[in-house]
C-alpha cells in the first residue's frame, strides 16, 4: 500500500503536472475564447463558460495550480514561485473574503496554498480541520471514501463551485445552503468575474461553511480515521502515515482525482520536510511489511468504498495478501494502478488509451504517464475511460475529469453533510462499503480469481446528480465498463464489441435484480469482422460432456487430466489430443492451449457438425423490374456493381448464382453453360407458380460467368418501356424458395413498391395524416402471415431472403420485413431512391451493395447461447428464427448482424462468484467449410444492490432496452412502448435513490454508471422509431426498429445518439496514427443547438448518414480548404462530398472522416448542410437535446422523471 | 332426478369435459416439450393449431346446451372461461390458417411460461368442471 503510495506520488506528480498545467493554460486560455476548441464549456454561453474557467480554476489554484507548478519544474526542485503567485490568488480570495470564520482562515493561510497540504497530513486532525475547512462539505466525503476523503472533499467543494454555476439551486438542495447560496451568488452575479475576484467569494464561502461544518470536520477527521481503521483496525497506530497513504489510495483510484489528492501529497513532499517525513513513512511503510500489511487493508478497503481504481488493483491486491507482503506492497501499489490498467485499457478500447497518451502528451505538461509512475497515468485511465482521456487541455480541468466527478462530489458531500448535520445517517450507509469490502476481500481472496467488485465502484457509483450536471456526455467515446475481474480473467475475456452484458456485475438473485431495475441482458455481435482470430483443427473439439459447452479460458483444470465446466460444474476428462499443444509443441500443458488462451475461437468442425454435406455458396438476386423499378433505376446500380464484384462474391468453385425478375409475371433466366445467350422464360401463372427448369437457373458462377455478365449488361435495358405496374411479389418469392430449397442460400429480393398481385399482396395501410399523431401508431405490425410463413419455410430450406427496399411511397415494410425477420436475412431501405433525382441514396446503395456482396457469409448456421446454471435466456431480439430456448436457427450468418438476449435468473447464483456465457456459432462457410466460432464471457457476481449499479453497462442496457420496447411497440401499442421507457427510467433512478437513502429527493441522483441513461433515453424516445408528435412516414419507422433489432450496439449507439464533433478547427492535438495517416480526435459535442455557433463547422456522425453543418458565420479559410467554395454562399445546397484539397484543414477533416466511415460496414453518405437550408431539419432532428414541438429537452426530461419520482 | 334435458346437458358435458381435459393435458405436454428442446417450435404449432379451435367449439357448444337448458348456475361457472376463450381468440397473432400459437414468438419465455400457466389452470378448471358435473 504505503508502496504503492509513494511509487505512485512521484508518477502522480510527474502526471499532474501537465495536467494541471493544462489546466492552468486552459484557464487562463478560457476566456480568450473557444479556440483551443475542445472545450465545449465555452461555447455555452461565453459569460457561464468564462465563469467556470476561472472559477473552477480560482479555486482549484489553491490545490492544484500549486502542485502543477511544482511539478512542472520538477519534483526534486521545490519552486515555490508558481505557489507564491497562485498562493497571492488564493490568499487575496481568502482574504478578499470577510471571512466569517476567523479560524478557518488561519488554517488555510497556513496552507496557503502549499502549507496547507504539507502540515496537514502530519497531524491528521489539523488536516482534517484544513479539509474540512475547504471541503466545508468534506466531512461527508470522508465517510464516502472513508479515510482518504479528505483531500478529497476538499477538492470536491472547489468542483462543487464550477458546478454551481450550471444550477446553483442544486446545490442548496443537497445541503450546503450556506455556501450555495454563496457561490450562486457569486457565480451568478459574476459570471464574467476574473478568476481572482471570483476564487476569492467562493473561497470564502466554502471556508464559512468549512467552518460550519467545521465542528464536525475537526472530530470528522478522527473519526475518519477509525474509520478506515475499522476494516483495517491497525491503521490506527501511525496516524501520520494513513493519511498519506490513504490520500494515495485515492488518487490512483480517483482516476481524475488522482491528480488533485496528489497535489496535495506533492506538495508537501516537495515544501515541507514535514510531509517529506511523511512521504518518507510511507516509503518506510512500505518496506515495512506490518506497517505495509495495514496500510494495505486500508488501501483496499479505501478502493472498495471511495475510489475508481483501476479494475485490477484489489484482485492484485488479494493474491498478493496471500502471497508474500513486499511483493504484495509494491506490485499492489504499482501494479494496481499502473500495470493493469493500461493493459486493460489497451486491449478494451483499444485506440482509447493511445488517445490518452498522446493527448496528454500534447497537453502542455508533457508525458506523465510514461514517466515515473504508471500509477498516475493508470490512475487516469482507470476512470471510466471518458473521464481522463480527455484530449482538450481546456476541458480537462472542469469540463473533463472533473467536471465528471464533481458532480458526484458534491452530492457526496451534499448527502454527507446532511448527514453530518443532523448527526450520521449517511455515516452508516457509507459505512458500508468499507464493511463490506473486507468481507468481500476476504471472499474473493479464497476464491483466488476473482477481484472484487470494489475497485470501479468509487468511480461507477458516484452519484451524480443530473440536474445539476449540466455537461453530461463525456467528451470522448463511452467505452464498455470493464468486468471487474482480476487481471488474468480480464485479459482473457471476450472483447466488448463481439459479447456485452448489461450489468457486468450480475446480481445474484432474481430479486435483487428486480430490486435494481435494470434490464438484464447480453449483446451479441458474434460474426463480426476480426483481425485475428485463432483457428483450431483438431479432431476431438473438446466440450462438456453434460452442457456440451465448449472448453473455454474460464474452466478450471482440476489436475492435468480433468476439467471442471465452467457452466454446468461437470468434471470431464481432459482428452489425449488435448494434452499436446500444437503452438508450443509440448505436452502435458491443457491449459496453454489457444481454446483455454482466448475467449473468442475459431473451430474447423469435423464431419459430426455436419447434417449434410457443407453446401456451397448459392445466391439468387430476385429483382423487381415494374415499371416503378424501371423508373427508380437501381437496375443500372445493381448490375455494375454486380459486374464489379462478381469475382469477389464470397464463395469456392461450387458457388452458384441465378436471377429472376418479376413484374406481374415472373421471368427466369436459363444460364445454363453451352447456350450462347441467356434465355428468359416467363412464367405468367402466378397462382401456381412452378419452375421452368429448375435445374439451369441457378448456375456455377465460373462455368457460366460470360453468360452472367452477358446477363448483367442486358438487364437493365430489358425493361426500359415496361408499362406494367403490378408487383407479383409474393409467388416470386415462392418461385424463390422453391429454387433455393434444396441447397439453401442466400436470396436477395430488390423490392420498389407494395406487392399487389397474387399471394401476398398488401395494401396501403398508411394514412399520410396520422404520421405525425401523438397518439396512436397503427400498423407496426404485419398485415399478413405470408411472408412470416415464407420465412420459416425458407429458414427450414437454410435460405435468408435479404430485403432491398427502394420505395418512393409507403411499401408495408411492416410486413414485408418479416421475410428476412425470421430468415435470418437483412434489410436495407432507401427511401425515394431514385438514381438521378437521389444521388444520395444512390450512392449509399452502390455503397451498401458493395459491402453486401463482398462481405463474409456463414450458410446454413445455428447459434447456441449458454449460460452458467441458474440463468436463463428469457427472450431474443434479432434476425433469427428461435428453435428452441438457447438456440437460433440462421439459414446466414454476416458481419453486420447482432443479437440481443434477455436474460433471466432462474436460481440464485449464491454458490459461485463468477458466471460464464458462451456463444457458439456453427456456420458452413462460403469455401464450404463447417466452422464453430465460439466467444465467452465472464462476468463476477455480486450481492449487493451498490455493486450491481456499479456494473451497469449503460450503453448495452439502451441497446436491449430499445429492442424491448420495439417488440413491445409491435405487440402492444408504440405509447406504451414509450411510458416503458420513461419508466425504465424512473424505476432504475428511484431504485438507486432509495438504495443511496440519504440522498435528498429534490435532487435526481444516479450513479455515475448511469449518468447517460436518461440521456439516451430521451434520444430513444425521439429516434425515428419511437417518436411521436413528429412526421415521421410509417415505412422509416419500420426500418428504424428492424434496425434497433438487426443492428449490433456499436452501430446502434450511433443511430440512437449521434455523435458530434466540432471540425473547423481540427487539431492533431490528441490524434491517433491509423496506417501512417493522422487522424484528429475533436471532443464530442453534445447534441444541443447551444452548441452549434455560426462560426464553426460541425460534423455529426448518426451511424448510417453523417452531416456537415455549416454555419453562417463559418471561417472562409474552412469554406476554402476544406469545402473547397470561396464563401458561405457559394456553397451549393447538396453537396456530398468533401473535395480532396491539398491543405492541411481538409486533409485532417478528410482523414476524420474516413477514419469514421473505416469503422463501420456500411459507408455512411455524406451530406453537407448549410445553414439555413432546408435539409436543416434533418440535421436538427438529430439534436436530441433541445425541445422540440413534441418532445422534451434533456432538462425537462430529467425534471420529468424527477416528477415521477416523487410520486 | 329424472331425466330431463338438463341432466343430458350434464352428461354430456361431462363427456366433452373428459375430452377437454385431455386437450389440456396435451397442451402442457407440448409446451413442456417445446421447454425443453425435444421439438421443433413449427412442428408443435402445426400440431397445436389444429387442436385450439376445436377445444374452444366444444367448450362454446356445451355452454350453450346449458343455456338452453336454463343452468344458470353452470353456464355462470362457464361464462369466465368461454369470455376468456374470446378474447384470446380475439387477440391472437396475424395469422393466416387457425389457432393461436406463433412458432417465431412462441419460444418467448413470457409466451411459453403463459401458456403452460395457462394449460394448467385450464386442466384444473376442467377437472373441476368434471367433477361438478358429474355430481351436479
Amino acid at each position: 500500500m504505503s508502496a504503492p503510495a509513494g511509487s505512485s506520488h512521484p508518477a502522480a506528480s510527474a502526471r499532474i503536472p501537465p495536467k494541471f498545467g493544462g489546466a492552468a493554460v486552459s484557464g487562463a486560455a478560457a476566456p480568450a475564447g473557444p479556440g483551443a476548441g475542445p472545450a465545449p464549456h465555452q461555447q455555452n454561453g461565453p459569460a457561464q463558460n468564462q465563469m467556470q474557467v476561472p472559477s473552477g480554476y480560482g479555486l482549484h489554484h489553491q490545490n492544484y495550480i500549486a502542485p502543477s507548478g511544482h511539478y512542472s519544474q520538477g519534483p526534486g526542485k521545490m519552486t515555490s514561485l508558481p505557489l507564491d503567485t497562485q498562493c497571492g490568488d488564493y490568499y487575496s480570495a481568502l482574504y478578499t473574503v470577510p471571512t466569517q470564520n476567523v479560524t478557518p482562515n488561519t488554517v488555510n493561510q497556513q496552507p496557503g496554498a502549499q502549507q496547507l497540504y504539507s502540515r496537514g497530513p502530519p497531524a491528521p486532525h489539523i488536516v482534517g480541520s484544513t479539509l474540512g475547512s475547504f471541503q466545508g462539505a468534506a466531512s461527508s466525503a470522508s465517510h464516502l471514501h472513508t479515510s482518504a476523503s479528505q483531500p478529497y472533499s476538499s477538492f470536491v467543494n472547489h468542483y462543487n463551485s464550477p458546478a454551481m454555476y450550471s444550477a446553483s439551486s442544486s446545490v442548496a438542495s443537497q445541503g450546503f445552503p450556506s455556501t450555495c447560496g454563496h457561490y450562486a451568488m457569486s457565480t451568478v452575479s459574476n459570471a464574467a468575474y476574473p478568476s481572482v475576484s471570483y476564487p476569492s467569494l467562493p473561497a470564502g464561502d466554502t471556508y464559512g461553511q468549512m467552518f460550519t461544518s467545521q465542528n464536525a470536520p475537526t472530530v470528522r477527521p478522527v473519526k475518519d480515521n477509525s474509520f478506515s481503521g475499522q476494516n483495517t483496525a491497525i491503521s490506527h497506530p501511525s496516524p501520520l502515515p494513513p493519511l498519506p497513504s490513504q490520500q494515495h489510495h485515492q488518487q490512483q483510484s480517483l482516476s481524475g482525482y488522482s491528480t488533485l489528492t496528489w497535489s496535495s501529497p506533492g506538495l508537501p513532499s516537495t515544501q515541507d520536510n514535514l510531509i517529506r517525513n511523511h512521504t518518507g513513512s510511507l516509503a518506510v511503510a512500505n518496506n515495512n511489511p506490518t506497517i505495509t500489511g495495514v496500510q494495505y487493508g486500508e488501501y483496499v478497503n479505501n478502493q472498495a468504498s471511495s475510489a475508481p481504481t483501476p479494475l485490477s488493483s484489489t484482485s492484485d491486491d488479494e493474491e498478493e495478501e496471500e502471497e508474500d507482503e513486499e511483493a504484495g506492497v509494491d506490485s499492489s501499489s504499482t501494479t494496481s494502478s499502473a500495470s493493469p490498467m493500461p493493459n486493460s485499457y489497451d486491449a478494451l478500447e483499444g485506440g482509447s488509451y493511445p488517445d490518452m497518451l498522446s493527448s496528454s502528451a500534447s497537453s502542455p505538461a508533457p508525458d506523465p504517464a510514461p514517466e515515473p509512475d504508471p500509477a498516475s497515468a493508470p490512475a487516469p485511465a482507470s476512470a471510466p475511460a471518458p473521464v481522463v482521456p480527455q484530449p482538450s487541455k481546456m476541458a480537462k480541468p472542469f469540463g473533463y475529469g472533473y467536471p465528471t466527478l464533481q458532480p458526484g462530489y458534491q452530492n457526496a458531500t451534499a448527502p454527507l453533510i446532511s448527514g453530518v448535520q443532523p448527526s450520521n445517517p449517511v455515516y452508516s450507509g457509507f459505512q458500508q462499503y468499507p464493511q463490506q469490502y473486507p468481507g468481500v476481500n476476504q471472499l474473493s481472496s479464497s476464491i483466488g480469481g476473482l477481484s472484487l467488485q470494489s475497485s470501479p465502484q468509487p468511480e461507477s457509483l458516484r452519484p451524480v446528480n443530473l440536474t445539476q450536471e449540466r455537461n453530461i456526455l463525456p467528451m470522448t467515446p463511452v467505452w464498455a465498463p470493464v468486468p471487474n475481474l482480476n487481471a488474468d480473467l480480464k485479459k482473457l475475456n471476450c472483447s466488448p464489441d463481439s459479447f456485452r452484458c448489461t450489468l457486468t456485475n450480475i446480481p445474484q438473485t432474481q430479486a435483487l435484480l428486480n430490486k435494481a431495475k435494470l434490464p438484464l441482458g447480453l449483446l451479441l455481435h458474434p460474426f463480426r469482422d476480426l483481425t485475428q482470430l485463432p483457428v483450431i483443427t483438431s479432431n476431438t473439439i473438446v466440450r462438456c460432456r453434460s452442457c456440451r459447452t465448449y472448453i473455454n479460458p474460464f474452466v478450471s483444470f482440476i489436475d492435468q487430466r480433468r476439467w471442471k465446466c465452467n457452466l454446468c460444474y461437470r468434471v470431464n476428462d481432459v482428452p489425449e489430443e488435448f494434452m499436446y499443444n500444437p503452438l508450443t509443441r509440448s505436452y502435458g500443458e491443457p491449459h496453454k492451449r489457444p481454446e483455454v488462451q482466448n475467449s473468442t475461437v475459431e473451430f474447423i468442425a469435423s464431419s459430426d457438425y455436419m447434417l449434410r454435406p457443407p453446401q456451397p455458396a448459392v445466391y439468387l438476386f430476385v429483382l423487381d423490374v415494374s415499371h416503378n423499378a424501371v423508373e427508380a433505376g437501381y437496375l443500372t446500380i445493381l448490375c455494375q456493381s454486380l459486374l464489379e464484384n462478381l469475382d469477389k462474391l464470397p464463395g469456392d468453385s461450387r458457388t452458384r448464382i441465378g436471377f429472376m425478375t418479376f413484374d406481374s409475371t415472373i421471368h427466369f433466366y436459363n444460364l445454363q453453360e453451352g447456350l450462347s445467350q441467356p434465355q428468359m422464360l416467363i412464367v405468367s401463372d402466378i397462382d401456381d407458380v412452378f419452375l421452368p427448369t429448375p435445374d439451369s437457373l441457378l448456375v456455377n458462377l465460373y462455368e457460366s460467368k460470360e453468360l452472367i455478365k452477358d446477363l448483367l449488361n442486358a438487364l437493365p435495358n430489358m425493361f426500359t418501356n415496361t408499362r406494367e405496374t403490378h408487383s407479383a411479389l409474393g409467388p416470386a418469392l415462392q418461385a424463390a424458395f422453391k429454387l433455393m430449397s434444396p441447397t439453401g442460400g442466400r436470396v436477395s429480393v430488390f423490392q420498389t413498391q407494395l406487392p399487389s398481385l397474387g399471394a401476398g399482396l398488401l395494401q396501403s395501410r398508411e394514412d399520410p395524416n396520422q404520421r405525425s399523431s401523438t397518439k396512436v401508431v397503427q400498423h407496426l405490425g404485419p398485415a399478413t402471415d405470408f411472408y412470416k410463413k415464407l420465412a420459416l419455410d425458407c429458414s427450414g430450406q437454410q435460405t435468408a431472403v435479404d430485403l432491398f427496399l427502394l420505395s418512393s411511397q409507403y411499401s408495408d415494410l411492416a410486413s414485408l420485413a418479416c421475410m428476412s425477420k425470421y430468415s435470418a436475412g437483412c434489410i436495407y431501405y432507401y427511401p425515394s431512391f431514385h438514381y438521378t433525382h437521389n444521388p444520395s441514396q444512390a450512392e449509399k446503395l452502390q455503397k451498401d451493395l458493395k459491402r453486401y456482396l463482398t462481405r463474409k457469409i456463414g450458410f446454413e448456421a445455428v447459434m447456441r447461447i449458454r449460460c452458467t446454471k441458474g440463468l436463463s435466456m428469457h427472450t431474443f431480439h434479432g434476425n433469427f428464427f428461435v428453435r428452441s430456448t438457447d438456440l437460433l436457427s440462421l439459414a446466414n450468418i454476416n458481419p453486420d448482424a447482432g443479437f440481443a438476449v434477455q436474460l433471466s435468473i432462474e436460481e440464485s447464483l449464491t454458490d459461485t462468484s463468477l458466471v460464464c456465457f458462451q456463444t457458439a456459432l456453427l456456420y458452413t462457410s462460403s469455401k464450404g467449410e463447417r466452422r464453430i466460432r465460439v466467444h465467452t464471457l465472464c462476468l463476477p457476481v455480486v450481492s449487493s444492490l451498490a455493486d450491481v449499479y456499479a456494473g451497469v453497462d449503460v450503453q448495452a442496457a439502451i441497446c436491449l432496452l430499445a429492442n424491448m420496447a420495439v417488440d413491445r411497440s409491435v405487440s402492444s401499442s408504440l405509447s406504451d412502448a414509450r411510458d416503458a421507457l420513461v419508466n425504465a427510467v424512473v424505476d432504475s433512478l428511484s431504485a438507486y435513490g432509495s438504495t443511496v437513502s440519504n440522498l435528498q429527493h429534490s435532487a435526481l441522483m444516479a450513479p455515475s454508471s448511469l449518468k447517460l441513461f436518461p440521456l439516451y433515453v430521451l434520444a430513444l424516445l425521439k429516434q425515428k422509431a419511437f417518436r411521436t408528435g413528429t412526421s415521421t412516414r410509417l415505412d422509416d419507422r419500420v426500418y428504424a426498429m428492424c434496425q434497433i433489432k438487426s443492428q449490433p450496439l456499436v452501430h446502434l449507439m450511433k443511430m440512437i445518439h449521434p455523435n458530434l464533433y466540432r471540425i473547423d478547427r481540427l487539431t492533431d492535438e490528441g490524434a491517433v496514427h491509423v496506417n501512417d495517416r493522422i487522424v484528429p480526435q475533436p471532443p464530442l459535442q453534445k447534441l444541443s443547438a447551444e452548441k452549434l455557433t455560426r462560426e464553426g463547422a460541425f460534423l455529426m456522425d448518426c451511424g448510417s448518414v453523417f452531416y456537415i453543418w455549416v454555419g453562417k458565420g463559418c471561417d472562409n479559410n474552412f469554406i476554402e480548404d476544406v469545402l473547397g467554395y470561396t464563401n458561405f454562399a457559394s456553397i451549393p445546397q447538396k453537396m456530398t462530398h468533401l473535395p480532396e484539397l491539398d491543405t492541411l484543414s481538409s486533409e485532417r477533416a478528410r482523414s476524420f472522416i474516413t477514419w469514421l466511415r473505416d469503422s463501420r460496414p456500411l459507408s455512411p453518405i455524406l451530406h453537407i448542410v448549410k445553414d439555413e437550408s432546408p435539409a436543416k431539419a434533418e440535421f436538427f432532428q438529430h439534436l436530441i437535446e433541445d425541445r422540440t414541438e413534441a418532445a422534451f429537452s434533456y432538462y425537462e426530461f430529467l425534471l420529468h422523471v424527477q416528477q415521477q419520482i416523487c410520486k | 332426478m329424472a331425466f330431463t334435458f338438463a341432466a343430458f346437458c350434464y352428461m354430456l358435458a361431462l363427456l366433452l369435459t373428459a375430452a377437454l381435459i385431455f386437450f389440456a393435458i396435451w397442451h402442457i405436454i407440448a409446451f413442456d416439450e417445446l421447454k425443453t428442446d425435444y421439438k421443433n417450435p413449427i412442428d408443435q404449432c402445426n400440431t397445436l393449431n389444429p387442436l385450439v379451435l376445436p377445444e374452444y367449439l366444444i367448450h362454446a357448444f356445451f355452454c350453450v346446451m346449458f343455456l338452453c337448458a336454463a343452468e344458470w348456475l353452470t353456464l355462470g361457472l362457464n361464462m369466465p372461461l368461454l369470455a376468456y376463450h374470446i378474447w384470446r381468440y380475439m387477440s391472437r397473432p396475424v395469422m393466416s390458417g387457425p389457432g393461436l400459437y406463433d412458432p417465431t414468438t412462441i419460444m418467448n419465455a413470457d409466451i411459453l411460461a403463459y401458456c403452460q400457466k395457462e394449460g394448467w389452470c385450464k386442466l384444473a378448471f376442467y377437472l373441476l368442471a368434471f367433477f361438478y358435473y358429474l355430481y351436479g
